[in-house]
């Protein structure tokens, strides 16, 4: 079983590949010959089954002000290598360096087709933007845990080279990639849910064969200091649309979402306006359109200059049978609109 | 509306911001007083998802 040797390149920031600390957090891309750091750790992991030829290395602040045009510097850095794996951190908890991580093995594995693996801690923000992209394995919050996330990240990038099958996550230690598997079971759904729910009720581990979607925590944002100068915008999940429905916004299970501006209209007209939602009664809503969205109660209030001023477009989507995820990335488009816009707070109407 | 930090009270689900029984007057009223609460809802401070008395300034 003579085979080829592995050619691995390593990525590693700033700190773990010995430029320094927070202070040269600004050192743009270089790579070096051999292992760096951690890498001596992969190296003996691999042993005789592959080389760690080069280590490249980058500041965090040089890859967070610039993800995309760093993480490609950085893979054309390795390329010249001509790697068959590339291994990332672990990164643990350190958010920056997770970012950039998952971003260099998501780029690495469309430009130079090859796998990639990278580890960290679940609470990594790494790990939310680039789980699906990439083999993400489960590290602690510390360098404590090295030796285990080497062993896991170096036996996964194997497996991958080698083009053998890769586990379930909870099996190979990696965050879930969101990949639903089809499975044969010579027991029936009744029989495998009745054996999960008594191993719940006597207290023994049972994995469920669909997770449910993680609700994350969102950290409230402090309240607003000077309303009577701010400016607030309105946003529904109630399904309105102008006539016509221009951006096509699906009745349920929506991906789209539309702004749609009021500019000098002092209460939405139920002619301009249609309700497209398959998950309730919209009658009195198509009646009277300011009864998702506010407008005439609003433009008293900043008659009144209890507000400062009505952010004069409204955002609008469907909210049923919506997956969680399209909900965030809808969520945080809408808040990035928002904010660049000025708006300081918004009330979101539910229906 | 899971994990909202600030939730006030609104109608019902099919009519969050009115109530087709009242005359519109009565109703705009109602409104203006949902989007009250919700104002004012912006600018406590929580730390928690909290639901708001709308009735309360």
């Amino acid at each position: 079983m003579a085979s080829k040797k592995l050619r691995v390149v390593h990525y590693l920031n700033q700190i773990f590949g010995g430029l320094g600390s927070k202070d040269q957090a600004h050192r743009g891309p270089q790579i070096v010959d051999g292992p760096t750091g951690p890498g001596r750790a992969i190296q003996s992991r691999l042993a005789e089954k592959g080389e760690v030829v080069a280590t490249a290395i980058c500041g965090d602040d040089y890859v967070g002000e610039r993800i995309d045009e760093a993480a490609a510097e950085i893979v054309q850095l390795i390329r010249r290598y001509d790697p068959d794996i590339v291994i990332a951190g672990p990164a643990f908890e350190a958010g920056r360096y997770g970012v950039a991580c998952g971003a260099i093995c998501k780029k690495v594995q469309e430009t130079l087709h090859i796998p990639a693996v990278t580890g960290m801690y679940g609470e990594n923000p790494g790990v939310d933007l680039f789980h699906k992209d990439v083999y993400i394995v489960q590290t602690g919050d510390s360098v404590r845990t090295m030796d285990e996330a080497i062993t896991r990240m170096v036996d996964l990038a194997m497996k991958q080279a080698a083009g053998q099958e890769i586990g379930k996550p909870a099996e190979d230690g990696y965050f879930p990639r969101g990949i639903l598997v089809n499975e044969q079971s010579d027991r029936n759904g009744a029989a495998r849910v009745v054996a999960m729910l008594l191993d719940k009720l006597k207290g023994r581990p049972f994995e469920p064969e669909v997770l449910q979607p993680t609700h994350y925590r969102v950290d409230p944002a402090p309240g607003i200091k000077d309303i009577g100068t701010s400016t607030i915008a309105l946003v529904t999940d109630g399904g309105l649309v102008p006539a016509g429905n221009p951006d096509g916004i699906e009745s349920r299970n929506a991906t789209r979402f539309g702004g749609y501006g009021f500019k000098d209209i002092d209460s939405l007209a139920a002619a301009d306006y249609d309700v497209n939602h398959s998950g309730y009664a919209t009658v009195f809503t198509r009646q009277n359109p300011n009864r998702l969205i506010p407008v005439d109660a609003m433009r008293e209030i900043e008659r009144e200059k209890g507000i400062g001023k009505l952010h004069e477009r409204f955002y609008s989507t469907t909210g049923v049978a919506t997956r969680l995820e399209t909900a965030r990335r809808m969520g945080r488009a809408i808040a990035a609109e928002l904010k660049s816009e000025g708006v300081s707070g918004a009330i979101l109407t539910s229906t | 509306m899971v994990g909202a930090p600030r939730v006030v009270q609104g109608v019902k689900i099919v009519n969050p911001m009115g109530n087709e029984e009242m005359a519109p007057a009565a109703e705009q009223r109602l409104r203006r007083e949902i989007a009250t609460g919700a104002l004012n809802a912006l600018q406590a401070e929580v730390t928690e998802p909290t639901l708001f008395d709308r009735h309360k300034a």
